[in-house]
C-alpha cells in the first residue's frame, strides 16, 4: 500500500491504495464516484476518461500512485447544480446520449477536443473521437453536440 | 410557479429527455455502481479450450489465499439443487419431435463446449483477490477435438458435443409449403440463386453483464441487482432455477442499464451462478463482466449460412422461394434462440414482396463457440439480408434497375396475409421507396458515379426494401408457436393528491428514452407539464407485472399507458359530475381541465386529483376513493414496420477500403412518438448494420475454436471516424394494431443497412456477391481479380 495526495473535483483526499490500483478504480471504488466508467480492459472505449492536470486521461490507463499530486476532475465535478457545462448542455440538447454508459467519458474528452481545437468541425471531432466507443448512438448526434459545445465554449462567459 | 413554466408533453414532438440530467452529469446509478453491506466480489476460472473433459479441480492453493471466502465448482451447484439452464421456446422438428437441448450447467460439470465457458467461481473479499485466486484454481483437462463450422459440426467424423444428440443437430424445423414452392419453380422461367454467410457479430453494450446479489436467510428471499432487459421475466428464472419458494421470495432490480441490443436478455449461466454463490455465503456477491469476458461470453448475433433461390417469370415477377439456413447455436441453446432462429426469422423471408409460394428449412447446429441468441433485429436481419440481396441479383438477372424489380414485387394492399405465418398491418411500400429514392438523389447517381471513377474511386448504390415484426406481440399467437404466451404489456398510473403522476410500467429502459415518452404522452393527455410525470421501472417490488423491453415492444407498454390513463380521465369525469352536480356525462375534458355545457364551472385535473383522494365530494359507497388505473395491453397483432435504405459506397481499389459516402433511409414506423429519439435509434441501427456489412466479424479459429476476436483491439467496432451522416425520412402508415399506431424503431436501422451495403458493393464492383463483413483485404483481391479480367 502506498500513501497517496490527489484533489479530486476540486477537494483533497489522502489515501492508501494498493500499487496496481488503477485511477478509475480507485475514483470508483475508494472515492465513490461512479460517473467514470469501466467498458474494456484494453483502454480501447474510453468510458473512463477523466481530467488529469487539465487533460483529458483514460483513467484505466494510469495507477492510482501515478496521480499522486494531480489535479483530477470527473463528470461530477462538471456542473454547478443545476448548472450544467456548456458540453453536458450540448449534449442533452442533441440527444448525444441513449444508454448514457459511454457519456461521462465523450463529455470528458469531447471538452479536451474544444480546448485544442476551438470550433472543430465535424470532420476533426470524428476524428478525434476515435479512442471513444459508444455502441447506442451511431456517433451523429455525439458529433452534432461536441461541434454545438465546443462552439458555446468558445463563446464569451 | 415552476410547474406553470415546465413542458407539456405532445405526441410527435422531438421533446428533450428528462433521463439526461442525471447522466451527462455521472448519476446514473449502473449495477456495477452500487456496493452492498457485506460486500463480496466474484471472479470466474473459465475454460482456455473450446472442447474438453472435465478431470480434477484443486482449489486448494486459492482456498488459502488472502480474502477468498468460497469456492465453487460445477459439482456443487448440481449438489445444491441448482437446476440447468432451460432453452425459453418448444419448437419442434419436421418430423414432430422437440428441439434436441443440449444439457447446459451453469458451471459445467464434466465437459466445457466453448471458450470461456465458466468452470468454478471465487468469491472474496475484495475483485483484486477474487481475480487473484480464480487464477490459482487448477483444473485438469483432457482436450477434444473441437468444432467450428457448421457443415463440418454435421459430418460423420464430427466431434458430438452433447452425448446424446446426434449430428450435432438439434433441430430440423420448416415453414411454409415445400409442394407449393416446387410448384413455383417448375413453373418458373428465370432464377437466381446465392450461398451466402449472415456474418457473426459480438452484441457489445457498452456497459458489460454484471449482477449484485443479496440473500436474507431470515426468510429465504434474495434481491438481485442485475444488468437486463426484462427484470420481471428473469425473477421468474431465477426463482425456479434456484428453487426459491415464490415469486414474492426474489426481488429483481434493474436500474440504468447500459445498452442491451438483446444481449441482455438471456438468463445466462454466470448471473444464475453468482445468486446460488450469494445464498452459499450468505453474504452479496457483486460480479462485473470484464470485456473479454464479454466477447467469449455475452451471447453472439447472426451467425447463418443460407443457400436461397428465388423463381420469377420473365418480367422478374417473383413466383416462388426456397431457403435452407444453418444456424449456428454455439455449444448450447441461449434462452430465445429457438425463436430467434424460427419464428424470428423465416417468418420474414418474404420481405416487401407478395412472393405466393415458399419453403424454409432451418437446422439448429451445435458448434464450439458461444451460444448465439437475439442482437439487433434477431432473425429479421438475417431475413431482410436473405431477401434482398436475392432482390438486387433478380434485377441483374432481368436486366432492370434495382428499384424497378421491387416495384414489380411489392404487397400493395393490406392487411397481406404472407404464406409464412404473419399478417402485415399496414403499409405503403411503394410511396416509401420513393421518398427514400428522391432523399438519395437516385436520379443523379450514375454522374456521381463517373465523378468517382474520375477520381480512379469504384462507387455504387444498393437498395434495400425490408419489412420487420416489432411490438411483440400476440401472447394467443406466440404461444400456439412454441412461447409460454404472456407477451402483453402492463402499466398502471397513480395520480398523487397534488396532481403528480406516477407511472409504473413493465416495459424497461436502456437507452430508449422510455422515461421521456412515457411522460410525453400522459403529460398530453392529462394536460399537465411533463416534470410532473415520474416512470417508475425496473424493480419488481414496484412494478406488478411486465415483460421487460426488446423486439421494439414500446408500443404496447405505451398502449397500455394511454388505456390507463383513458380510465383515469373517465374516473375523473364521475368525481367531477359529483363536484359539480352535474351528470357524468355532461363533463367533458380537454388540455387538463373539465368543462361543462351544463355549467361555467370548471375543475382543472390537479383539482380532481386532490377531490379524489380527499372523498369528501361524492358518495364512497358508489365511487371508490383514490385515483389509480392499470391496464394490460395484449396487441392483436404484431406491428410490422419498413422501410426502403439507399447506400451509396465508394471503393479504393489500390486499398480495398469501402467507404459508405451516403446513406439514406425512408422509414414507415407509423406515428412517430418523438423523432428527436426516433432518429437517434436509426442512427444507433444503421450503425450497427453498416458495421455488420463492413467491419464486425467474430472469427473462431477453426482449429482450436479460440475466439481470435475476443478485444477492442481485434473486433472490428464502428468508430466516429468511419461513418458518414445520415440522411432520414419518415413515412409512415400508422398500424391498426393498437391505439396509437406506432410499429416501433429500435431494430430497423441494422435490419435494412447491411443489404443495402453489400448490393452497393457488388453494385461498385459489378459482381454477385460477397460475403460480410466486406473488409479491405477482400475487397482489395476483389478488386485486383477485376483488373485482371479488364
Amino acid at each position: 500500500m502506498t500513501g497517496i495526495t490527489l484533489t479530486v473535483n476540486g477537494r483533497e483526499h489522502v489515501v492508501e491504495v494498493e500499487d496496481r490500483t488503477l485511477l478509475v478504480h480507485l475514483l470508483r471504488d475508494e472515492l465513490r464516484l461512479t460517473g467514470a466508467h469501466v467498458g474494456c480492459d484494453t483502454s480501447q472505449c474510453g468510458a473512463c476518461t477523466v481530467h488529469v492536470d487539465g487533460k483529458a486521461v483514460k483513467s484505466c490507463t494510469m495507477l492510482a500512485v501515478q496521480a499522486d499530486g494531480a489535479e483530477i476532475l470527473t463528470i461530477e465535478g462538471l456542473a454547478n447544480g443545476r448548472e450544467l457545462h456548456p458540453m453536458q448542455a450540448a449534449f442533452r440538447e442533441h440527444h448525444g446520449l441513449q444508454c448514457g454508459f459511454c457519456t461521462p467519458g465523450m463529455i470528458m474528452m469531447a471538452i479536451d477536443i474544444a480546448r485544442r481545437h476551438p470550433n472543430p468541425d465535424a470532420a476533426t471531432v470524428r476524428a478525434e473521437l476515435e479512442g471513444n466507443l459508444c455502441r447506442c448512438t451511431g456517433y451523429h448526434n455525439i458529433v452534432k453536440a461536441v461541434v454545438a459545445g465546443a462552439e458555446r465554449m468558445g463563446e464569451p462567459a | 410557479m415552476t410547474a406553470m413554466t415546465a413542458p407539456m408533453g405532445k405526441f410527435g414532438q422531438s421533446v428533450k429527455r428528462v433521463e439526461d440530467s442525471r447522466l451527462i452529469t455521472g448519476n446514473g446509478r449502473y449495477v456495477d455502481d452500487l456496493v452492498l453491506p457485506g460486500q463480496t466480489y466474484a471472479a470466474f476460472v473459465r475454460s482456455a479450450y473450446a472442447h474438453a473433459r472435465i478431470g480434477a479441480i484443486d482449489i486448494s492453493a486459492a482456498e488459502a489465499m488472502p480474502g477468498v471466502v468460497k469456492i465453487l465448482t460445477g459439482q456443487d451447484l448440481v449438489d445444491g439443487g441448482l437446476f440447468a439452464l432451460p432453452s425459453g421456446w418448444n419448437l419442434n422438428s419436421v418430423d414432430g419431435t422437440p428441439a434436441r437441448v443440449g444439457v447446459h450447467h451453469a458451471l459445467a460439470v464434466d465437459t466445457v463446449r466453448f471458450v470461456g465457458e465458466p468452470v468454478a467461481l471465487v468469491i472474496a473479499e475484495t475483485r483484486g483477490q477474487a481475480r487473484d485466486a480464480a487464477d490459482s484454481v487448477f483444473v485438469e483437462y483432457e482436450e477434444l477435438p473441437a468444432v467450428v463450422d457448421m457443415a463440418a459440426a454435421l459430418g460423420p467424423d464430427a466431434p458430438q458435443l452433447h452425448p446424446d444428440i446426434p449430428s450435432n443437430r438439434a433441430f430440423t424445423w420448416d415453414i411454409g409449403n415445400a409442394a407449393e414452392a416446387d410448384a413455383a419453380f417448375a413453373r418458373a422461367t428465370r432464377r437466381v440463386s446465392l450461398e451466402l454467410r449472415n456474418n457473426r457479430l459480438v452484441p457489445n453494450a457498452m456497459e458489460p453483464r454484471a449482477i449484485n446479489a443479496e440473500w436474507r436467510a431470515y426468510d429465504g428471499s434474495m434481491t438481485i441487482y442485475l444488468t437486463h432487459q426484462n427484470p420481471i421475466g428473469m425473477r421468474l428464472f431465477f426463482m425456479m432455477l434456484l428453487g426459491l419458494e415464490s415469486e414474492n421470495h426474489l426481488r429483481v432490480v434493474s436500474p440504468d442499464v447500459g445498452g442491451g441490443f438483446g444481449s441482455k436478455a438471456p438468463c445466462y449461466a454466470e448471473e444464475l451462478v453468482v445468486a446460488f454463490a450469494a445464498r452459499a455465503v450468505g453474504r452479496p456477491v457483486k460480479w462485473t463482466a470484464e470485456r473479454t469476458e464479454s466477447f467469449l461470453t455475452d451471447a453472439h448475433g447472426r451467425d447463418h449460412v443460407t443457400t436461397a433461390e428465388l423463381a420469377m417469370d420473365d418480367e422478374g415477377r417473383f413466383l416462388g422461394l426456397k431457403v435452407h439456413t444453418l444456424a449456428n447455436l454455439g455449444g448450447y441453446i441461449s434462452t430465445s434462440n429457438a425463436l430467434v432462429v424460427s419464428y424470428m426469422y423465416a417468418t420474414m423471408l418474404c420481405g416487401q414482396y407478395a412472393i405466393p409460394a415458399v419453403h424454409a428449412v432451418v437446422e439448429g447446429v451445435y458448434t464450439n463457440t458461444c451460444p448465439v441468441d437475439a442482437y439487433r433485429g434477431a432473425g429479421r436481419p438475417e431475413a431482410a439480408y436473405v431477401i434482398e440481396r436475392l432482390a438486387h441479383l433478380a434485377a441483374r438477372e432481368i436486366g432492370v434497375d434495382q428499384a424497378e424489380i421491387r416495384r414489380r414485387n411489392f404487397v400493395k394492399a393490406f392487411p397481406h396475409q404472407t404464406p409464412l405465418v404473419y399478417c402485415y398491418d399496414s403499409g405503403d411500400y411503394e410511396g416509401c421507396l420513393d421518398a427514400a429514392l428522391r432523399l438519395a438523389d437516385y436520379a443523379g447517381f450514375e454522374q456521381r458515379r463517373a465523378e468517382a471513377k474520375a477520381r480512379g474511386k469504384l462507387r455504387g448504390i444498393g437498395l434495400s426494401a425490408y419489412v420487420e415484426a416489432c411490438g411483440i406481440g400476440p401472447s394467443k399467437l406466440l404461444a400456439s408457436l412454441g412461447g409460454g404466451g404472456g407477451m402483453w404489456e402492463s402499466c398502471e398510473i397513480r395520480v398523487q393528491p397534488g396532481g403528480s403522476v406516477e407511472v409504473l410500467t413493465g416495459a424497461h429502459n436502456h437507452g430508449q428514452g422510455h422515461q421521456t415518452v412515457y411522460a410525453q404522452i400522459i403529460s398530453e393527455r392529462f394536460g399537465i407539464p411533463m416534470d410532473r410525470i415520474t416512470v417508475v421501472q425496473g424493480d419488481t417490488d414496484r412494478i406488478q407485472a411486465g415483460t421487460g423491453t426488446y423486439g421494439s415492444r414500446a408500443s404496447v407498454g405505451l398502449s397500455a399507458a394511454v388505456k390507463s390513463c383513458e380510465k383515469i380521465i373517465e374516473k375523473g369525469r364521475h368525481i367531477v359530475g359529483y363536484m359539480l352536480g352535474i351528470d357524468p356525462g355532461e363533463v367533458d375534458f380537454a388540455e387538463g381541465i373539465y368543462t361543462s355545457a351544463a355549467t361555467n364551472q370548471t375543475v382543472a385535473f390537479t383539482e380532481m386529483a386532490g377531490a379524489a383522494h380527499a372523498a369528501s365530494s361524492f358518495p364512497t359507497d358508489k365511487l371508490e376513493p383514490g385515483l389509480v388505473a392499470t391496464t394490460f395491453f395484449d396487441p392483436p397483432n404484431f406491428t410490422y414496420p419498413a422501410g426502403v435504405h439507399v447506400c451509396e459506397v465508394e471503393i479504393d481499389p489500390e486499398t480495398g477500403v469501402t467507404e459508405v459516402v451516403a446513406f439514406n433511409a425512408a422509414d414507415d414506423f407509423g406515428n412517430v412518438a418523438n423523432p428527436l429519439i426516433v432518429e437517434g435509434q436509426v442512427h444507433g441501427g444503421l450503425t450497427q448494420g453498416i458495421a455488420q456489412a463492413l467491419w464486425e466479424n467474430a472469427v473462431y479459429d477453426p482449429d482450436t475454436a479460440q475466439l481470435m476476436t475476443a478485444s477492442y483491439m481485434d473486433y472490428g467496432m464502428p468508430r466516429a471516424d468511419s461513418l458518414p451522416e445520415f440522411g432520414l425520412a419518415f413515412w409512415p402508415s400508422p398500424t391498426p394494431v393498437n391505439p396509437l399506431g406506432m410499429k416501433g424503431c429500435g431494430e430497423a436501422g441494422a435490419i435494412g443497412s447491411p443489404p443495402a451495403v453489400i448490393n452497393a458493393v457488388c453494385d461498385a464492383l459489378g459482381i454477385a456477391h460477397v460475403d460480410m463483413p466486406a473488409a479491405p483485404e477482400k475487397i482489395w483481391r476483389l478488386c485486383q481479380e477485376r483488373q485482371e479480367a479488364l
